[in-house]
């Protein structure tokens, strides 16, 4: 558990890394305080709830509070925006520098004032003390020097003192939204600026033997056509005058197959079949020996999902002599940076990336991909920025998808039918193959190049880090002994990468469908039955947060449903369980989600309800609808025809409740649902039909399957 | 280039160009309004619609010449901070999206489903909606906030 410890005079990591104060905090002389983090704006409301909790530590009115957009020209470090973890470490930083701070503030002010600083209060900023004594954060900044290492000597405030974290705050960024202000690097104009568009196969692996450039170069407004071994693209005074010259030049190319797909049909038993690195990643013995009556396995398996941004990834470069300036809606400033340099073969320090607001991303989509895209067209613009905007069928077939998974349980049971050992194997590529890792750029371009670099094959971070494929693989539950193994395809014909919750979405619906199964089998009740396998008191809370809020377990009514799925995501990070209810006629529809989260502290209580209906939600179009599609060429899924997603009328009522615990340290809520989701549907699935749906997604056509299979 | 005119948020707007060009292309571009939002370029997402009469269509598959001499609504036009739609008002209060990409196109929607039928059930809101995605997960509350907005306008 991760109860504060008040005397520990340890520096939160992303503050270690970066402890110089002045990178995280600046009064302005217009009254403002600028706040600066690595993490960013991916539509989650980080960026308010980080604004609530330097407001909070710094005693200012959240108007006061400046967010600064993260770039590498002087935000602090912190990797990549990615895992539920900002709150978990930009705001234990923002948090803990912020208390330094006020500390240094308190005690220049009581010099000055002539006071103890024990005799100070600070009120919006102003510094008062006995007598109508006062200054302020501003008065005093023009003296006072951040350029200093944080030391956390200051305790930051106990979470009855907080005023403003905690507190459901507006999230800045919405009015802006709603008003259809250019917000977005989409919507970004710079002075100059020229449009340029890359030209990609519809082939997954495609060689360009040959471009006839006529038709484009006859197009008004065309700039330049680039082309680099397989990469070509063009750049035009106009965005249509940039999409005409696209289809031109779509014409006149000719593609060779380089590499085919595998066989969709096959996909589960596929990933099993190929060359993989083999991992324990953990076991355990049981204290005494146990006597098998019978052993149970079961297979699941989960397709390629894709993220489906709304927007198409988009980025903007300008080069300035040996110099590029970069935009981008990379979740990771720093990392694309060290990527631009492998592939220019520049120095770091020639090199801005600067964030700007994309739509949301789910993970690593194109975001990355196109900055780069951007930089090499940028070139053949004669210092002039360059906006580039992949098109809607490259961003559903040439970005990462998630990854396709198999895991298989096993589960040796004693003559009482209770679990003995249990063993749980898992195959799937990679589910990270960011930027900024390796020496090897990880981004589409580089292997397209005439000098190309190596294809990056993703691999999984480390289980201390949560896990990629394993994400989530390690029960929860008291089973007295354990094997869990990992099996890492080292082939990529399809390209993978991080998307929300990695490996864990797979692993909590294999386990929770195999428990239910086993319950069910037993005649006991699912929520009792988990909870005598969990000792984890905060575990057991949110499952009898859901039930009670369900009013589990409700009535059986023909055609209808009802399921539980539980876990702990990262098994380090929020718990949450959820009841689906579920209809099941020609197609099965979700009626209703009943969801329990603990974050711990929730900073903005409305908007972790927010991020819990959105991923209970997203979950619930991965489970019913979505799979990338492919024939042995191409994913042919790429457009949202081909690959339909959730659409109002078949979103469920979403109830979510938070479990507040304003004593521990605060973890994130955008991957806390997916998880439990997917399992309670799969579950209540079972209930309403009673077929067992284990290959995702779950369609009429695999519920036939199941049928089949049963009879 | 032939001369096209039509009504953009209330101001007479003419504008040389190709006939064929895609009205979102024409507002994104030379008429400057970004309010509207790319995101497939084939009519299956919703982002860039806009309001012609009375009617929510995507620009993004509406070719230029057939608004001639009608009456085109963008984000823009419905509201601004100074001057909020009721829609916008209550996108705000309910924190009815996440992103925000997709969302000025739901609003347009919203706006011409409240344009026909000032007192939509929940049902009604979900099947005038059904043509913009979300990938975000923001359904319900943006119901929500459309219900909400309803109510207002009847009730002001």
């Amino acid at each position: 558990m991760t109860e504060k410890t008040p005397s520990t005079p340890k520096l939160p990591v992303s503050l270690a890394a970066n402890p110089k104060l002045s990178s995280w905090v600046r009064f302005a002389s217009d009254g403002h305080v600028a706040v600066s983090s690595g993490k960013v704006e991916i539509g989650q409301g980080i960026v308010t709830a980080l604004a609530q909790i330097a407001a909070d530590e710094l005693d200012v009115d959240i108007a006061r509070v400046r967010m600064v957009r993260a770039s590498t020209a002087g935000s602090p470090n912190e990797g990549v925006t990615s895992g539920s973890l900002s709150v978990q470490q930009s705001g234990r930083a923002i948090r803990q520098a912020c208390a330094d701070i006020r500390q240094i503030f308190l005690t220049a002010a009581a010099e000055r004032l002539g006071v103890g600083p024990e005799a100070l209060d600070i009120s919006d900023g102003t510094i008062s003390g006995p007598g109508n004594v006062s200054t302020s954060y501003w008065e005093l900044a023009g003296e006072i020097s951040l350029d200093r290492d944080a030391t956390a000597s200051a305790q930051p405030k106990q979470s009855s003192r907080r005023a403003v974290a905690g507190q459901s705050v507006q999230r800045l960024d919405i009015p802006d939204k709603v008003f259809g202000e250019p917000r977005f690097i989409h919507d970004s104009s710079w002075p100059g600026m020229l449009h340029g568009r890359v030209l990609r196969s519809e082939l997954s692996h495609a060689s360009l033997v040959d471009l006839k450039e006529d038709g484009a170069r006859q197009l008004p407004g065309l700039v330049a056509i680039m082309r680099d071994g397989n990469f070509a693209g063009l750049v035009s005074e106009t965005e249509t005058g940039a999409e005409l010259a696209l289809a031109a030049l779509r014409k006149g190319a000719s593609w060779t197959l380089r590499e085919t797909l595998p066989d969709e049909t096959g996909l589960a038993e596929w990933l099993k079949s190929q060359p993989a690195e083999h991992s324990v990643i953990d076991s355990k013995k049981a204290s005494k020996p146990f006597a098998k009556a019978r052993t149970i396995r079961r297979q699941y398996s989960r397709p390629y999902i894709t993220h489906g941004s709304i927007a198409p990834s988009c980025a903007i470069a300008q080069w300035n002599g040996d110099r590029v300036r970069v935009w981008t809606h990379s979740q990771g400033v720093y990392f694309l940076r060290a990527d631009l340099a492998l592939v220019l073969k520049i120095p770091l320090e020639n090199i801005t990336v600067e964030h700007l607001e994309g739509a949301g991303c789910y993970g690593h989509n194109a975001a990355d991909d196109v900055a780069l895209d951007a930089v090499l067209l940028a070139k053949a613009a004669g210092g002039r920025p360059v906006r580039l905007q992949w098109t809607r069928a490259d961003e559903m077939s040439h970005a990462p998808f998630g990854a396709a998974m198999t895991v298989e349980i096993e589960a040796d049971l004693d003559a009482g039918g209770e679990i003995v050992d249990w063993r749980h194997s898992v195959w799937s590529n990679g589910h990270t193959a960011r930027p900024g890792r390796a020496n090897l750029p990880a981004l589409l371009a580089a292997s397209e190049l005439a000098s190309p670099f190596p294809r990056y094959i993703a691999t999984n971070p480390a289980q201390a880090s949560g896990g990629g494929a394993d994400r989530n693989s390690i029960p929860l539950y008291d089973f007295p002994s354990w094997q869990i193994e990992c099996h890492r395809l080292t082939t990529m014909p399809i390209r993978t990468s991080a998307l929300r919750t990695l490996g864990a979405q797979a692993n909590v619906f294999a386990i929770e469908s195999f428990l239910d199964e086993l319950a069910a089998e037993r005649g006991e009740d699912a929520v009792a039955f988990r909870l005598r396998h969990l000792s984890d008191p905060r575990a057991q809370d949110v499952i009898r947060a859901a039930a009670r809020r369900a009013g589990w377990k409700p009535e059986k009514r023909e055609g209808i449903g009802h399921g539980l799925g539980f876990a702990r995501y990262k098994n380090t990070g929020a718990y949450c369980a959820a009841i689906a209810e579920v209809e099941g006629a020609d197609d099965i529809s979700v009626r209703r989600l009943t969801i329990a989260v603990d974050v711990g502290e929730a900073i903005n209580p409305d908007g972790v309800i927010n991020q819990i209906e959105g991923g209970a939600i997203q979950a619930t179009s991965w489970v019913l609808k979505e799979r990338v599609r492919f024939d042995r060429e191409r994913i042919t899924s790429n457009s949202w025809s081909e690959y339909p997603i959730l659409r109002f009328g078949e979103v469920p009522e979403v109830d979510v409740e938070v479990i507040s615990r304003p004593e521990i340290e605060p973890v994130g809520a955008g991957e806390a649902a997916h998880g439990p989701v997917t399992a309670a549907i799969a579950n209540a699935v079972f209930d309403a039909l009673g077929l067992r749906a284990r290959n995702l997604p779950i369609t009429r056509e695999r519920l036939i399957a199941a049928m089949d299979l049963a009879s | 280039m032939p001369n096209i005119r039509f009504r953009l948020n209330g101001v007479e707007t003419d504008i040389d160009a190709d006939p064929e060009t895609s009205l979102l292309a024409t507002l994104r571009g030379p008429l400057g309004l970004t309010g509207p939002h790319f995101g497939c370029g084939a009519g299956e997402c919703g982002a860039c619609n806009v309001l012609v009469g009375d009617q929510a269509v995507s620009a993004c598959d509406t070719p230029l010449w057939s608004v001639a001499d009608k009456d085109v609504t963008t984000i823009e036009g419905l509201g601004n901070a100074q001057k909020p739609h009721p829609l916008q008002r209550a996108f705000i209060a309910e924190q009815a999206l996440q992103c925000g990409y997709c969302v000025s196109g739901i609003l347009m929607s919203a706006a011409a489903l409240l344009k026909r039928n000032p007192d939509p059930s929940n049902a009604e809101i979900r099947a005038a909606l059904d043509r913009n995605l979300c990938r975000c997960g923001s359904h319900n509350r943006m119901v929500r906030a459309i219900l909400r907005a309803a109510a207002e306008m009847r009730n002001p």
